[in-house]
């Protein structure tokens, strides 16, 4: 393995200006779709007193799965002490903080009150998982932000190892919280399940790779630096067993459910009678976030080919979508069981009358807010890639690899 | 004490009397229309020689201290006979237009010119979120 | 904070020995309403849990009195419908702190309604993952929002076993006098938290209801209306299997 230089983002300043400009004017007409929910209220949106988290907490949550997920490659370097992996770690570390605030900026500016985050950053109720990870996130991109630090200069480099290793049970413990969110939540049949929070950590090691090895790929075709087989070869086969993992979760949760007779309603909805939702999980969970990308990955022919290698990454990032469409809005659709034994035939509010599912349409604004955080997450990215020296000058084969024979 | 450090006292001195000056101007200005010329019930409690729940020096300075306050006892521990309700504040300070009405706390024109709170907070430009919820005008 | 909970204590034995005493002669409700009939001028304690029986099968069905007098009595319908609102989508938006439920039980097809609202748990899920802790269990018993510290981010509304609250998605134009309320924060049923301040006993909803259905009290106190009429009567919680002790129990469901 050759010596690794890691240079700024030289591509031409004008084509570096027009992704920044394009990303800006998306992150702005994201900007203005707050701005319109925020004056008018909620009720521009799709969500309602029925189905209270929609399209931004999709997004939001998504990004901050993928955040922590993002930063396993660094792990793998700094933590796991596998060489071909550190000159990816800068990256790494860079995209894992961007998407974080990607996500967490979307699910700032969906609240009723987001003028009042400072009474969320000021009051805790450390019984709330919800306040615990206000501090996760937090000390999340606090931690990262000093890892970068170890990684890119060398006087700071004797915390690099402390860093990595704080930086690593960090983002377990921040996926933890994330998957609990929904886990500790009593009162719905969906949730409620202590397999929520593993299943969100291998999910997030999918998620955060597909999106890592997209970025990588771009980046490095965009400035003409080398992008060696052996490292695309090596992630995606690693993205492979975090997609088949994140299968078995799938299956552990629902076969668990539908072993239990009360839970049978819940399965029903989501794997038959959904409509939209068992539509989300057959074709977007389970067949384009899952069995098509697994296929792609360990095919003989189609594993070797680039253009597979990164569609494969784009379809779990879309199946990555609708799982947590699924969980999340799918979850809250299905009507909550008040009184087994009976139907609700009559109610005021919605009460799942014939059991019936609740509605959700997701807005124009919602989607906007969504796909905004994204761009403001790729902003990030690309204007620190451009400013530090992140990526290396070239992972071509003879010098990415440590078992290259040159 | 060298000549230097005379200077820059003085210069001190002079910067910090402005400041102070200044200070004094925006509070003249801040109070000056709705106790003269307003009619609500504290202006006529003020010509009687009545005063707030607290002197008006105090009051000006740390109003919001004593309605955050009460409000937090109100809401938590359920005490609602206390000095410093916002409901108080509204139904003591609205003025009445001449048909009855009464004019919001919040308003700009009416009796008096600019009403209670919005002379010092426009001024100020401290925004007021109490009333996004809270009424404007006395509701009794 | 000690002293005045004593002295509080002090002063409900002094009330309830005063409504002993004279409950041979006089009407002993009578006694505890000029007693009380001031604004509060003590912190609430856990002397008290307030509480409510509904008996449902006195309620009647298509009536929905309850359901009306909660919205005269907190604002709820100070307002029309946004200009260019859905309004299909828009009735799933508007704010219920109270709706009437009609059940039809799966063996029997016996029908049953009941008016559904927050039921005041003693361990409310909604206060365990308010991450600002705006959502807060009063010392008697009341579960409400503090919408001054509510940030508006929904999750008591996940966590919420009875779909019991309600975001408000509109500008509120009219400012009501008792509940203040305003966009962006969530809100419930808080058991006319300002007329119980106030010295008052009932709720809107319980004077509201033609049948009696709806019997208010106080669930520490034995010789309560509500306390009677539970040690009477059989009664359930909604979802018993949460165990979440809540303060609002059914009978004949």
């Amino acid at each position: 393995m050759k010596k690794i230089f890691y240079k700024e983002w030289d591509i031409a300043s004008q084509t570096y200006w027009m992704i920044l400009a394009v990303l800006a004017v998306i992150s702005a007409i994201a900007g203005f779709a707050v701005l319109h929910m925020e004056h008018n209220g909620h009720w521009v949106t799709g969500m309602s007193n029925q189905i209270v988290w929609g399209t931004p907490h999709v997004f939001a949550v998504f990004l901050i799965v993928a955040a922590s997920g993002a930063l396993n490659v660094a792990s793998i370097a700094s933590v796991f002490n596998k060489k071909a992996y550190k000159p990816l770690a800068p990256l790494s570390a860079l995209l894992a903080v961007a998407l974080l605030i990607g996500g967490l900026l979307i699910l700032v500016l969906d609240l009723g009150r987001p003028e009042r985050l400072i009474v969320a950053m000021t009051t805790y109720n450390f019984k709330s998982i919800f306040a615990w990870n206000i501090i996760l996130y937090n000390g999340f991109i606090a931690i990262v932000a000093f890892y970068l630090w170890t990684i890119l200069d060398r006087k700071m480099n004797r915390f690099y190892k402390a860093a990595g290793v704080a930086a690593f049970l960090w983002r377990l413990i921040l996926t933890t919280g994330t998957g609990s969110i929904f886990g500790f939540l009593v009162a719905r049949q969906g949730y409620d399940a202590a397999i929520m929070a593993p299943w969100f950590i291998i999910m997030s090691f999918g998620f955060g790779l597909a999106i890592y090895m997209l970025v990588l790929s771009d980046f490095f075709r965009l400035s003409g630096r080398p992008l060696g087989d052996s490292v695309m070869f090596r992630l995606k086969n690693l993205l492979g067993v975090f997609v088949a993992a994140s299968l078995l979760f799938a299956l552990m949760y629902h076969l668990t459910n539908l072993y239990g007779t009360e839970n049978h309603a819940y399965e029903a909805f989501i794997l038959r009678d959904g409509g939209v939702y068992t539509a989300a999980f057959w074709i977007g969970q389970i067949l384009i976030g899952g069995l098509l990308p697994l296929a792609i990955v360990f095919h003989p022919s189609l594993g070797k080919s680039r253009a597979w290698i990164y569609a494969a990454a784009i379809m779990v990032i879309i199946g990555g979508l609708a799982t947590i469409y699924v969980i999340i809005i799918g979850g809250q659709a299905f009507p909550m069981t008040m009184f087994p034994g009976k139907t609700v035939i009559a109610s005021g509010f919605y009460d799942g009358i014939n059991g019936l599912a609740s509605t959700y349409s997701p807005s124009l604004a919602e989607a906007l807010l969504g796909i905004g955080g994204i761009a403001v997450a790729l902003l990030i990215t690309a204007i620190g890639v451009r400013m530090l020296k992140i990526l290396p000058m070239s992972l071509a084969d003879e010098v990415a690899d440590p078992h290259s024979a040159s | 004490m060298s000549k230097s450090i005379e200077q820059k006292s003085v210069k001190f001195a002079v910067l910090f009397a402005l400041l102070v000056s200044l200070l004094m101007i925006s509070t003249a200005h801040a109070g000056k229309n709705w106790r003269a010329e307003g009619n609500s019930k504290a202006s006529e409690m003020a010509q009687t020689g009545g005063m707030c729940v607290r002197d008006t020096a105090d009051m000006r300075r740390n109003h919001m201290d004593l309605i955050q306050h009460d409000r937090d006892v109100t809401v938590h521990q359920g005490i609602r006979a206390l000095d410093g309700s916002l409901k108080g504040c509204v139904n003591c300070h609205a003025n009445k237009q001449e048909s009855g009405e009464y004019v919001p706390v919040t308003a700009m024109s009416g009796p008096g010119g600019s009403q209670f709170c919005a002379s010092c907070h426009v001024y100020t430009s401290v925004s007021l979120d109490c009333f996004q919820c809270h009424s404007t005008v006395p509701t009794e | 904070m000690k002293t005045t909970d004593q002295t509080d204590h002090k002063r409900r034995d002094f009330l309830k020995t005063g409504v002993a005493a004279s409950a041979v002669t006089l009407a002993p409700g009578i006694v505890m309403h000029t007693a009380e009939a001031a604004p509060r001028d003590k912190a609430v304690d856990s002397s008290v849990r307030w509480g409510m029986l509904i008996d449902s099968s006195k309620c009647a069905s298509g009536c929905d009195s309850c359901v009306q007098a909660c919205n005269d009595e907190n604002g709820l319908e100070a307002y029309s419908m946004p200009e260019g609102a859905d309004p299909e989508k828009w009735d799933q938006q508007r704010p219920k702190w109270i709706r009437s439920v009609t059940l039809k039980d799966n063996l029997s097809g016996r029908i049953s309604n009941l008016p559904l609202m927050c039921q005041h748990c003693e361990n409310p899920p909604c206060a365990d993952v308010c991450p600002t802790g705006a959502s807060f269990r009063r010392a008697d018993g009341v579960v409400m929002v503090d919408r001054h510290i509510c940030i508006g981010c929904r999750y008591c509304m996940m966590a919420c076993p009875y779909k019991a609250r309600s975001f408000i998605h509109e500008n509120v134009d009219i400012k009501p006098e008792l509940a203040p309320r305003g966009k962006g924060c969530v809100e419930s049923c808080n058991f006319c938290v300002h007329r119980l301040d106030d010295g008052q006993t009932t709720t809107a909803c319980q004077d509201a209801c033609p049948e009696n259905a709806i019997i208010f009290g106080d669930l520490n106190d034995p010789n309560s209306e509500v306390s009677k009429a539970l040690a009477e009567y059989p009664s359930v919680q909604i979802r018993a299997d949460l165990r979440l002790n809540t303060g609002v129990r059914y009978s004949g469901i």
